[in-house]
């Protein structure tokens, strides 16, 4: 197991070792340290590879992860797991804002907080947040599950669309066109099989949860809707 | 883009490594603002006496002729320390105003940037790293200060236009996120007496301030205000003689982390500037809440 010190390996360089990941490769597990808030760890790898990471990274750390298992031991910077496409990131601490942006696929698990514009624009992807998640979180959220095991900030939703959002705790306000819906038997089967994906077996009844989505109302322009454009 | 650092020591064993530590957490921001760089130190003082930054606009300008000239005027013996382009004059107290029209009379040009009892500010054109180098910020001593890395975009290159901006007597300000409806309030403000010397947007905000505490708001209630009246995006850190407060707009584009430990409160645009800080491993880290206003010090 390779443990790559970013103190001596160039950031640069140690992506690029990622990138050049063949199938089939020897070495399948990188630890990292000193990563002291760098941006753009494990950035673009495209491999089934785990890479953790030993204290609290920059930005984008993550981004565009293909295949990969990325643990942060620590916090994460802006955009983590940003545009992922498929694989598992885990941030054991904190993540600032928009966390998920973008994202295709995977599953983002975040064991604190995230702060403004969680799974901003989200295309796919799962995310668990077990903390709370700051204003504007799932703006724009087009397809995939948030969910958020403690409450939301203002503006949960705002401008959603076919993305859906499970929240435990308080919502501090829903955004335009963002409204609560049924949770169905269905939903419950979603939840509980994302929360043991996020390694909680057991401890979080799916039922505690409501769910938020689209009220569809703003997918197409209307004049009666202009006051909320 | 900008960054901003910010450094307040309640342990005093560490006032002799301020600038050293001020120092390596500017550094690190060069990358978020490499055109120019400034910093606030609150160093020592007492209160029989201000301390006035004065500017001059090149080096090797003879800030000693200036402070006995000064001196002469106001009839009082003005000791002056160095730092390239930019002299402390010590002046009595109660001299101040006397003491600031006489560098604008007799300075060739050299302005009073700030004026405090602890307070001293330093700013010029450059990357960050290598103006800090220039007035030996890692030899400073003092229990908090501020510092900032500017890319430039609502105003040119100048020294006029780095930050901090002096906002009152040991106060400044400096900013990170650009301004929307500044050159309103810039017409708003100097028509109620207030003297813009730039086309930056932070230089009012500076001066939205120091109106707003001249009504007699305290600062937090100064920056309260400010989150109905200045719009667009914005982080901004204001040095205070006991300390440093935080405001970051509502919708919080602009980032802010804070530190924590039993020795000081860090605080950086980003995680990386409080990185190389002492026991940061075990610090309690955390993001600036929106629209809130967070002040520390030697209350």
């Amino acid at each position: 197991m390779p443990t790559i010190d970013l103190e001596v390996t160039t950031l640069r360089e140690f992506n690029q070792m990622l990138h050049d990941l063949t199938e089939g490769a020897n070495d399948t597990h990188f630890q990292v340290v000193n990563p002291r808030g760098r941006h753009a760890i494990a950035a673009g790898v495209d491999a089934p590879v785990t890479i953790e990471i030993d204290g609290n990274a920059g930005y984008y750390c993550a981004g565009m992860n293909k295949n990969a298992n990325v643990i942060v031991n620590g916090s994460a910077g802006v955009g983590v797991a940003e545009n992922m496409m498929s694989g598992r990131v885990h941030v054991k601490g904190d993540a600032s804002s928009s966390a998920g942006a973008t994202a295709c696929g995977g599953l983002l698990v975040i064991d604190g907080n995230a702060s403004a514009r969680c799974g901003i624009s989200a295309r796919g992807i799962n995310i668990v947040v077990k903390g709370s998640v700051g204003h504007m979180s799932a703006f724009m959220a087009q397809a995939g599950n948030i969910v958020i095991l403690g409450d939301a900030g203002e503006a949960l939703g705002d401008s959603i669309y076919e993305a859906r959002v499970f929240v435990r705790g308080t919502v501090k306000s829903l955004g335009a066109d963002c409204i609560e819906k049924p949770l169905t038997d269905e939903h419950k089967k979603t939840l509980s099989a994302l929360l043991r994906e996020a390694g909680l077996n057991g401890e979080v009844d799916p039922s505690e949860f409501r769910r938020y989505g689209s009220a569809r109302k703003l997918y197409h322009f209307h004049m009666d809707n202009l006051e909320a454009y | 883009m900008c960054g901003i650092v910010g450094l307040f020591l309640k342990n005093k064993a560490l006032e002799p490594q301020l600038g050293s530590m001020l120092s390596t957490m500017l550094g690190t921001m060069c990358e978020r603002g490499p055109d120019s760089a400034g910093f606030a130190i609150y160093g020592s003082g007492d209160s029989e006496h201000v301390k006035l930054t004065v500017r001059c606009t090149s080096s090797g300008y003879d800030f000693n002729g200036l402070a006995k000239r000064v001196g002469k005027e106001i009839g009082a013996d003005v000791p002056v320390q160095i730092h390239d382009t930019h002299g402390v004059f010590i002046v009595p107290a109660g001299l101040e105003q006397k003491a600031r029209e006489a560098v604008e009379r007799l300075g060739d040009g050299a302005k009073v940037v700030g004026a405090g009892v602890r307070m001293e500010i330093y700013k010029e054109v450059g990357r960050p790293d290598a103006v800090a180098k220039r007035f030996h910020l890692e030899e400073m001593t003092g229990s908090h200060g501020i510092g900032h890395t500017r890319m430039a975009t609502e105003s040119a290159v100048t020294t006029q236009g780095a930050h901090p901006f002096s906002t009152g007597r040991d106060q400044c300000l400096v900013h990170n996120g650009s301004l929307s409806n500044h050159n309103a309030i810039r017409r708003q403000l100097q028509r109620k007496g207030l003297h813009f010397e730039t086309e930056n947007d932070t230089e009012v905000a500076a001066g939205y301030l120091t109106w707003r505490l001249n009504e007699g708001d305290s600062l937090s209630d100064a920056l309260k205000h400010s989150l109905d009246d200045l719009d667009g995006f914005y982080t901004f850190v204001v040095g205070t003689e006991d300390g440093f407060g935080v405001l970051r707009d509502p919708i919080a584009c602009k980032h802010a982390v804070l530190a924590e430990t039993d020795d000081y409160v860090a605080f950086g645009t980003e995680y990386r500037a409080l990185a190389g800080l002492p026991g940061i491993e075990t610090a309690r880290v955390w993001e600036a809440e929106p629209a809130t206003v967070y002040f520390w010090g030697r209350h």
